[in-house]
């Protein structure tokens, strides 16, 4: 038996757009390798499961608890762990979020076990192989696991939602004691709330070449009309204070994989190419005819950015609207 | 207060990546090997604490080949009092193995605080410093952008999705620096000299495979060749007509 243990992320009560992911390579893995899938939520009371078996869930695990409605870092992974003595697991996935990247390496501590982080691929021939992006992205590694088990955080936006009805068993599990010496206190949120580019799957980002913070503008009105799009920026804008670094896209911001990703004035830095190149349509808009971001573009228009987008956008507004 | 800082030794982000012979690790001749730019925040956020309480060390710890030294003798250089190089020329893919010879060194060394860097830009694992809090059972933050520490007691802020959580935290304590954290000093000439004069140690060590072993490293797929669809506003139409009917993604 290889079964998978699926870790699946709630946000004040509601699970996230990323569990389906988590869940629908768990099924895949498990598939694979013969065994079933168990999915483990973490929250506060009364959060709805009843749609986990669409993607794939054998099983489902809730541990409810008051102070688990925020992630708490040492509650969370020994409830993890201790799922993960009681079952037969080959791998304990999760999405690469800012909560998996801190909760997986904790779960792999604890289990003194093989740690793959922010993976694109996960292959089963007797054994596990993943691929993940390294080097910010400009190489792929391919790396065999002999699991013990393993843990797995999957890159978001890569692995896309497939359905795989079960009629999943749910059972409830009281949290597992232990001393906190690191709490989560509050979660602060953005005045305006607005989708973050890590979770959206439309994306239109701004560079220098909107020259002023003004013309961001420009950006969110095409963001709006593309209905769910989050408004992205290259690091020069938030150097200059345009926009908040939970903005920025690239190495040193958020790595991204949305269906679309649109860069307007962003001339393509190697360093911005390692946040977005895995996106899978990407276009660009650029005077330069010779900007690198037209290199990995899959769509581009040479033209001042200025006379492109409005007329973008009104003529997305049009579709939209037909 | 006596503070470690964990550094990694990375090539240059700039750098072009060749694969090696082998098809499992990159070129090295020629690549321009940099202090990690995480590490940075985090010496940069020790120097600070250390000013701020007016006495106490900064340490700082690298694991990897005698090349490192070079990396360390720049954490001397803008202000850390002395350096450790765990040295081996074996590496790991799998972030335990390498958490666990760091945590060696740090555990029982009385450190107030332990900083990392959030990832190495190598290999990107943003792991190893929350992994050596689970093994030395000290509290952790990782990925702050906003530390506050008083009366034995933290404080730090660290970036999610659409929001910022805010963490307390007893000391001794791990946390791992975002960009923001603060803004990493140059060394100067003055203490580039006297980094050279500053103590490293050198110690050697082991390091296993921990259950995973590289199979191929590659560059990733090209991109199928895109295309110029046009020049100015009247290439919209086509752009859309392109992105409904070819992309499928409007
Ligand atoms: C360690 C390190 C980490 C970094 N991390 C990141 C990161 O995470 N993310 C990131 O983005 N960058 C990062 N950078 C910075 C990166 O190297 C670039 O400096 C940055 O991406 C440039 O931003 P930009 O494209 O907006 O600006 P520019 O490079 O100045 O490009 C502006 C573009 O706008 C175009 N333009 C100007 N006017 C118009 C117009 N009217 N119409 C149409 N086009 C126009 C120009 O042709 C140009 O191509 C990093 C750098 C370093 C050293
Ligand atoms: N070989 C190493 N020597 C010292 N510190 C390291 C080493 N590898 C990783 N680190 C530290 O751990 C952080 C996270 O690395 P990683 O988990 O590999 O992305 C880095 O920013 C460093 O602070």
């Amino acid at each position: 038996m290889a079964n998978v243990l699926a870790v699946l992320e709630q946000r004040a009560g509601a699970l996230k757009q990323v569990s389906q992911e988590v869940l629908t390579a768990a099924r895949s893995l498990a598939d694979a390798s013969g065994g079933s899938v168990d999915a483990l939520v973490l929250g506060p009371a009364a959060i709805d499961v009843s749609e986990l078996g669409t993607h794939g869930a054998d099983r489902v695990i809730v541990v409810e608890g008051d102070d688990l409605s925020l992630y708490q870092p040492e509650i969370y992974a020994a409830a993890v762990v201790g799922q993960t003595q009681s079952g037969d697991y080959v791998a304990v996935m999760m999405s690469a979020t800012a909560m998996g990247k801190d909760l997986g390496p904790r779960v792999a501590a604890r289990l003194d076990c093989p740690l793959a982080v922010d993976v694109t691929g996960v292959e089963w021939s007797d054994g596990i192989t993943i691929s993940r992006p390294v080097y910010s992205g400009k190489a792929i590694c391919r790396i065999s696991i002999t699991p013990s088990p393993c843990v797995i955080s999957l890159r978001p936006n890569v692995f896309t939602p497939r359905e795989n009805p079960r009629d999943p068993s749910t059972e409830k599990v009281a949290p597992p004691k232990v001393e906190v010496r690191a709490r989560t206190l509050e979660i602060k949120e953005p005045e305006k709330a607005h989708l973050d580019v890590a979770e959206a799957s439309v994306i239109v980002s701004g560079g220098r070449g909107l020259k002023e913070a003004e013309n961001f503008t420009l950006v969110e009105d095409l963001a709006e009309a593309l209905g769910n799009a989050a408004v992205g920026a290259s690091r020069a804008v938030v150097d200059a204070g345009w926009r908040s670094h939970a903005d920025q896209v690239g190495q040193t911001g958020k790595t991204v994989s949305p269906q679309l990703y649109i860069a307007i004035g962003i001339s393509g830095a190697i360093q911005h190419l390692a946040g977005m190149r895995t996106s899978k349509v990407i276009v660009a808009i650029n005077k330069d005819r010779d900007a690198p971001i037209f290199k990995i573009a899959d769509y581009g228009i040479v033209g001042d950015l200025f006379e492109i987008v409005p007329r973008l956008t009104q003529e997305i507004k049009n579709l939209r609207g037909a | 207060m006596k503070i470690a800082v964990c550094i990694k030794r990375v090539p240059d982000t700039e750098t072009r990546i060749k694969i090696g012979a082998d098809g499992k690790s990159i070129v090295e001749d020629g690549v321009k090997f940099v202090l990690n730019p995480y590490d940075e925040y985090a010496i940069e956020e020790a120097l600070q604490l250390k000013e701020k309480s007016g006495d106490g060390e900064v340490v700082a710890i690298a694991m990897g080949s005698a090349a490192s030294q070079e990396t360390i003798r720049g954490a001397l250089a803008m202000g850390a009092d002395r350096g450790i190089l765990l040295q081996t020329d074996a590496v790991s893919v799998n972030p335990v193995t390498v958490a666990k010879v760091l945590a060696a060194e740090l555990d029982g060394a009385g450190y107030d605080l332990i900083l990392f860097g959030k990832y190495a830009v190598d290999d990107s694992s943003q792991a190893v410093g929350t992994i050596v809090s689970e093994l030395l059972s000290l509290p952790s933050v990782s990925a702050i952008g906003h530390l506050e520490l008083a009366d034995g007691k933290g404080t730090a802020e660290r970036e999610i999705e659409g929001g910022v959580e805010v963490v307390e935290f007893s000391l001794p304590a791990v946390v791992t620096a975002d960009k923001g954290l603060n803004e990493p000093r140059y060394p100067a000439l003055r203490g580039i000299m006297m980094a050279k004069k500053k103590p490293l140690e050198v110690k050697p060590v082991e390091l296993g495979d921990g259950g995973m072993t590289v199979i191929q490293l590659a560059l990733p797929p090209e991109r199928p060749e895109g295309r110029i669809v046009g020049e100015g506003p009247d290439a919209v139409p086509a752009l859309i007509e392109a992105l409904r009917t070819e992309a499928k993604v409007l």
